[in-house]
């Protein structure tokens, strides 16, 4: 039985990256608050990826005030899936996913059918600002639904699985990959109960998985090995997430990527505070990546092409050092 | 690396600051740093009786100096309804003036004052006095014969005046003194009479009344006393036991001047005394006594007192909020709300720790399931917060009413706490109900029951309130350490075991 607690010493080997530490000496000093509401605001997010032409779900339409409620099933009419979620929700708070319609219905990911009326009351919850942070007026985004790669079959319950990637002045310095689960009904948050799969730098292959901060082996709904996965197009991704800097000039952030089955990796949303769990899907922590990088940026001017191939050369080493894939 | 350096030279400037500021205070103002550090003070209240006759009234009594020996006065008020009361006159000659136009019946006026027992004990020095030489002329022959001869007998047991007086003593004590058994009567007191010899013999003496101090005492009269002036001071002697100096617990009210007590368009007039011993905070003593100093003017206590429990409270704050931030920073527990447990904990101030969770908890508990029924509503968010806030006071009265019917004053103590922020409490909790489950609602709110119970134990403790409150700059001691774990990069507690799986991978 394992200890139910670890010691500093050896949080300190491991360079683990405590919240204070993330809070102190990265967010506080390489996020500009000006920036902030570019992430905050998944609207915003948007605008300024299509404007870097950065791949992100198609914008269908805003709903930004009370009246437009009334009218919204003209605006629906010709759509058949969607995704509804307020523009400053927090945690996969007030997402609403429509796969289809069944008459009058709809039918929501989850196979559960709802009515006008309910997205009715969704929309102007969300306007309320019952998902936005301290309770601020909000708008809803309805956008394109993600057809997602069938590279992930069998390892999700219900909702999308995303990739979560930290990029740090530009570069990609971990990622995971997040499957919603029973327990988390249907969410890609870790708290929820999700499982985090560590996913390595240079190959995208699983180095190891996690569920509730505690080390698992198989998806615990549908059974399937996890330390199969293996991501194609690796390289494409690590470069729509380095990409995320240049757009938005914060230094520390979670991109959250998802894989369209045609269009290719998504980026969903960005997250200007990051988590901490994914240190414990890679089984290392964040901490000498980033000491290493904010060493190297300092005279170096990369694009985002250099930049993930510095990446992948470096961070790669390092794991295959110390870690096999049997592991975990 | 050099920013850093200036940071924490600052952080270690403004907690210096705090505490010199706090040691000149004590040193300078007399403020002590610990509480229950108290002394006595002694609060006696002289009654004066009389039988109006006509007209207008005016009475006036003899007041004791503002530092008579071994005490110093530091309040005193009159309480006589319908009269005008001013006191006259400075040092040994102040006197209380009670006048009125017209009054019917007995009267009864009263003067208070309190006094702390000093350790100066300023013997009072004086200019020499003119020695007033009022003979009395009224002796007969033999009595006269008689002091003469007392006189000269204690002038050759004597050396100076002081031991004269004693000599004096005595012989006027002596049972089997004929002289003496001649001169004591009914007209001249013990003093009286000493007095008259001392001045006989060129000694400058004066009678003056003392009051003996003792603890919850009623009725009790002055006693009369000898001061004999020597080598340039006034000393006191007691006429009856001949023993020098003033007595720690006897209080010289009047000196010489006229008489204690005159009333004017009255009768029948006395005053009685009655006292009580106090102990009083010494920092509430320092504040007045050393009232000048550029400290107390500074303080908080220069303020009406209605004003001061609203600071006492105030100046709690940064305490509290020193440990919100411990608890986030550095243990790594949840709150729901970031100071939310502080107004909580103020709260419980209030109210006392277990009535003040036991109303809390129930008017949450309450509100989380009518919010239940709100969200089935369908109303928008501020429509339901305000909704919710009304109920929240509904229940709110409902509990104090039937807590007061039961017999339960603690039904009242909930009316203390934050109503806007017990309502968003509710909103936010019941949210984090429907989303992350019950556990998380449980987790954060043990948690911030939890700090708020930390910060109330800790803003309770008497020396905690004492420091607070009277040396307001040792919150920039408690403003540096919550700069100083603003900077704090190390692991939480918690995350010890949040990352517990790091060992097993």
């Amino acid at each position: 039985m394992s200890k139910p607690w670890v010691s500093v010493k050896s949080l300190k080997e491991f360079g683990m990256l405590g919240m204070n530490c993330r809070n102190v000496d990265f967010i506080n000093r390489y996020n500009q608050r000006k920036d902030f509401p570019l992430v905050d605001n998944k609207l915003k997010t948007k605008l300024l990826a299509q404007e870097y032409a950065v791949s992100t779900p198609g914008l269908k339409f805003v709903v930004s005030e009370q009246h437009e409620i009334s009218h919204i099933e003209q605006q629906l009419a010709d759509i058949d899936n969607f995704v509804l979620k307020p523009a400053k929700g927090s945690g996969g708070k007030g997402i609403l996913v429509v796969t289809g319609r069944q008459g009058n219905q709809f039918v929501r990911s989850s196979g559960a059918l709802i009515d006008i009326s309910d997205i009715r009351r969704h929309m102007s919850n969300i306007l309320a600002g019952l998902y936005s942070l301290a309770g601020s007026a909000d708008v809803v985004i309805i956008e394109d639904l993600i057809a997602f790669d069938d590279c992930f079959m069998g390892y999700s319950h219900e909702g999308v699985p995303d990739i979560r990637i930290i990029v740090f002045c530009g570069y990609p310095v971990m990622a995971m990959l997040r499957l919603a689960t029973a327990a988390s009904d249907g969410k890609a948050n870790l708290h929820q109960g999700a499982v985090g799969v560590g996913l390595a730098l240079d190959s995208g292959r699983c180095l190891q998985a996690a569920q509730f901060g505690r080390p698992i082996k198989l998806h615990p709904d549908t059974g399937c090995a996890l330390r199969d996965i293996r991501i194609s197009g690796w390289r494409e991704i690590l470069l729509l997430a380095s990409q995320c800097y240049d757009m938005t000039g914060l230094g520390y952030i979670g991109t959250d990527i998802v894989l369209d089955k045609l269009a290719g990796p998504q980026l969903l949303e960005l997250n200007a505070r990051p988590g901490l769990a994914i240190q414990i899907t890679n089984g290392r922590g964040l901490l000498p990546r980033l000491r290493h990088i904010e060493q190297i940026s300092i005279n170096r001017r990369f694009r985002a092409e250099q930049r993930v191939d510095y990446v992948m050369r470096h961070f790669a080493e390092e794991l295959s050092l110390a870690h096999s894939p049997d592991v975990g | 690396m050099n920013q850093k350096w200036t940071f924490h030279i600052i952080l270690i400037l403004i907690a210096l600051v705090g505490m010199g500021t706090a040691v000149m205070r004590h040193l300078s103002a007399g403020t002590p740093f610990l509480p229950g550090q108290e002394k006595s003070v002694w609060l006696v209240e002289a009654r004066v009786d009389f039988d109006i006759t006509e007209g207008p009234v005016s009475a006036s009594l003899s007041l004791p100096d503002a530092q008579p020996p071994g005490f110093e006065l530091f309040q005193e008020q009159a309480a006589s309804p319908g009269y005008g009361f001013t006191v006259l006159g400075q040092g040994d000659n102040r006197r209380a003036e009670w006048t009125k136009r017209e009054a019917e019946g007995e009267q009864s006026l009263y003067y208070s004052a309190q006094l702390v027992e000093s350790d100066s004990d300023s013997a009072s020095a004086a200019e020499a006095p003119s020695t007033t030489n009022e003979y009395n002329n009224y002796w007969e022959n033999a009595q006269e014969l008689a002091a003469k001869e007392l006189l000269s007998l204690a002038r050759e047991k004597s050396s100076s005046s002081l031991s004269l007086a004693r000599e004096l003593i005595k012989l006027l004590n002596s049972p089997s003194s004929q002289n003496a058994g001649l001169l004591r009567s009914d007209t001249l007191s013990q003093a009286e009479l000493l007095i008259y010899f001392l001045n006989r013999a060129d000694i400058p003496a004066r009678y003056v009344m003392g009051l003996y101090l003792e603890d919850a005492r009623r009725r009790q009269v002055l006693t009369p006393m000898v001061e004999v002036y020597t080598e340039r001071e006034w000393l006191l002697i007691n006429p009856k036991t001949g023993v020098v100096g003033v007595p720690s617990n006897l209080l010289l009210w009047h000196r010489g001047g006229v008489s204690v007590l005159d009333v004017s368009g009255g009768k029948n007039s006395r005053v009685h005394f009655s006292m009580i011993r106090q102990t009083v905070p010494a920092a509430q003593l320092a504040q007045v006594t050393k009232s000048d100093s550029i400290f107390s003017r500074l303080g908080v206590q220069r303020l009406p007192i209605e004003e001061q429990s609203m600071f006492k409270l105030l100046l709690l704050l940064p305490l509290g909020a020193a440990v919100v931030v411990f608890m986030r920073v550095i243990i790594g527990l949840k709150t729901s709300g970031t100071f939310m447990p502080v107004l909580i904990a103020l709260a419980f101030l209030q109210t006392s720790l277990v009535e003040g969770l036991i109303s809390f908890v129930l008017i949450v508990a309450a509100g989380l399931a009518l919010r239940g029924y709100l969200s089935r509503l369908n109303l928008l968010l501020v429509s339901r917060i305000a909704a919710l806030i009304v109920l929240v006071i509904f229940m709110i009265s409902a509990f104090s009413i039937i807590g007061y019917q039961l017999g339960y004053s603690a039904g009242m103590a909930i009316t203390f706490f934050p109503m806007i922020i017990i309502a968003w409490t509710i909103e936010r909790m019941s949210i984090l109900w429907e989303e992350d489950g019950p556990s998380e609602v449980l987790s954060q709110g043990g948690g911030s029951l939890l700090v708020a119970v930390i910060a109330y134990l800790l803003m309770q403790m008497p020396l905690f309130v004492h420091l607070t409150f009277n040396f307001p700059e040792l919150n920039l001691v408690l403003l540096a350490s919550i700069l100083a774990m603003g900077q704090y990069t190390g692991y939480k507690l918690s995350e010890l075991w949040r990352f517990r799986a790091m060992d097993d991978l």
